[in-house]
């Protein structure tokens, strides 16, 4: 029998992940449609002017995409709490953390790169430069996958509590402000001829932090919650 | 081996039980024992660190559990009253996953024989949520079969088996004693283990 190494575990729990997630389609396409769904309903509400509604996608995609990714975060550990699957991580002989952050790259790509990839397509119905449309994508991915390990901190917290959902939108939205800014903040300064590194580099230091940090604050929170 | 001494803890304000102090050698089974809310699985959850107690200490080869943690972990096996399954997968992968989350790298062909053994012969394949109550804890006690861990903590393990299944029980943990196993395991049902004095804690 060979022992599994941590490496090995990281890619056993993104795999059952994906296994799990592509076995119930109906809550990745949720999202999906959810995240199209808002975005397209802004130029109906607001009218079609299409100079205002260039000026406003990166707004509105962004925001759709910060409430697309709370949608999924209640389901994140639930379903591994309620069957017991989750005490069986906390057993496993190799750090929880590692396990967490599994679960967590999963998720994004799950929910996260789904919405990053229907991006274009939105950025075309609001009439975006094919510039503006790159520096949107570079955004998202680099935005994403914070939403995605910010979210499991609230995920693992309200983790059991009846009406959890609400509660972890409360708490995770407000910490997903930064970024949202410097995300819309890339988009707006491409469209006034701007450089858009600044903004860029600190959503990958946010990226770097939150992979840095989040994992092992999860893990600290899950424990918590299984008290 | 496994030293527990004066171990205290509660649920909420009501204390379950204090100064519990006992020891577990290879090659020794103990059955805990208390009516319900006694604070049988309180007990075992502590026992695998998912509880802080409230005074006393685990001690496992010589060292706190607390500090041991991973290297703990790796050295035993907990079933708990769920059966950490899922549903959406067949019973071969959910065993290989949870294999896998104890850290051992399971052939197909060694999880298919341990799910034969457990009686599910035909059913590796079939999605879980097909299965019966009885046949989802087998596919959870197969873990039993491929697990290299010394300390076996089992709740309730005969919940929902049939006779036939009971007595498969009862021959594995004699296999498990015989290699220098430890088990604690509650349960309500009787359980015999040939040639085996049989600890009991009781809890009150």
């Amino acid at each position: 029998m060979k022992k599994f190494t941590m490496l090995d575990l990281l890619v056993l729990v993104i795999r059952r992940d994906l296994v799990l997630a592509m076995r119930r389609r109906a809550d990745v396409f949720t999202t999906l449609i959810f995240f199209v769904m808002v975005a397209s309903l802004f130029p109906l509400g607001v009218g079609p002017e299409p100079d205002m509604l260039r000026k406003m996608a990166a707004g509105v995609l962004w925001v759709a995409a910060l409430l697309a990714s709370m949608l999924s975060l209640g389901r994140l550990f639930s379903a591994d709490y309620l069957d017991g699957t989750l005490e069986q991580m906390m057993l496993a002989p190799q750090s929880l953390s590692i396990l967490v952050l599994g679960k967590m790259t999963a998720h994004w790509m799950v929910s996260g790169l789904p919405l990053v990839l229907m991006a274009p397509v939105l950025g075309l119905q609001f009439d975006m430069s094919a510039q503006a449309i790159g520096v949107l994508i570079i955004g998202l991915l680099l935005g994403t996958p914070i939403l995605s390990m910010v979210g499991a901190i609230g995920a693992a917290l309200t983790l059991g509590l009846r009406g959890g959902g609400v509660l972890l939108s409360l708490l995770v939205l407000p910490l997903c402000i930064p970024v949202l800014i410097f995300g819309t903040g890339a988009v707006e300064a491409v469209s006034s001829g701007l450089s858009i590194a600044s903004h860029l580099s600190l959503l990958g230091a946010l990226l770097v932090l939150a992979l840095v940090f989040t994992p092992w604050v999860t893990a600290q929170a899950l424990r918590i919650s299984m008290e | 081996m496994l030293e527990v001494s004066n171990l205290a803890c509660s649920r909420g304000d009501h204390r379950l039980f204090s100064g519990l102090s006992f020891n577990l050698l290879p090659g020794q089974i103990m059955q805990v024992q208390g009516v319900n809310g006694s604070g049988k699985t309180s007990l075992l959850r502590t026992l695998c660190g998912f509880l802080m107690p409230d005074e006393g200490e685990i001690v496992w080869r010589g060292e706190s559990i607390r500090e041991l943690d991973e290297e703990y972990y790796a050295e035993m096996l907990y079933l708990g009253h769920l059966n950490a399954i899922k549903d959406e997968l067949s019973a071969l992968e959910n065993l290989r996953i949870s294999a896998g989350l104890s850290g051992i790298e399971l052939e197909e062909k060694e999880a298919m024989a341990a799910l034969r053994r457990m009686g599910l012969r035909g059913r590796e394949r079939l999605p879980t949520k097909v299965l019966s109550q009885g046949q989802r804890r087998r596919v959870a006690l197969a873990r039993l079969l491929v697990s290299d861990a010394t300390l076996w903590i089992l709740d309730e393990p005969l919940a929902a088996l049939d006779v036939g299944a009971v007595a498969l029980m009862q021959e594995l943990i004699a296999e498990h004693l015989a290699k220098q196993g430890m088990v604690i395991f509650t349960t309500h049902q009787p359980l015999h283990v040939a040639g085996m004095e049989m600890r009991t804690l009781s809890l009150s």
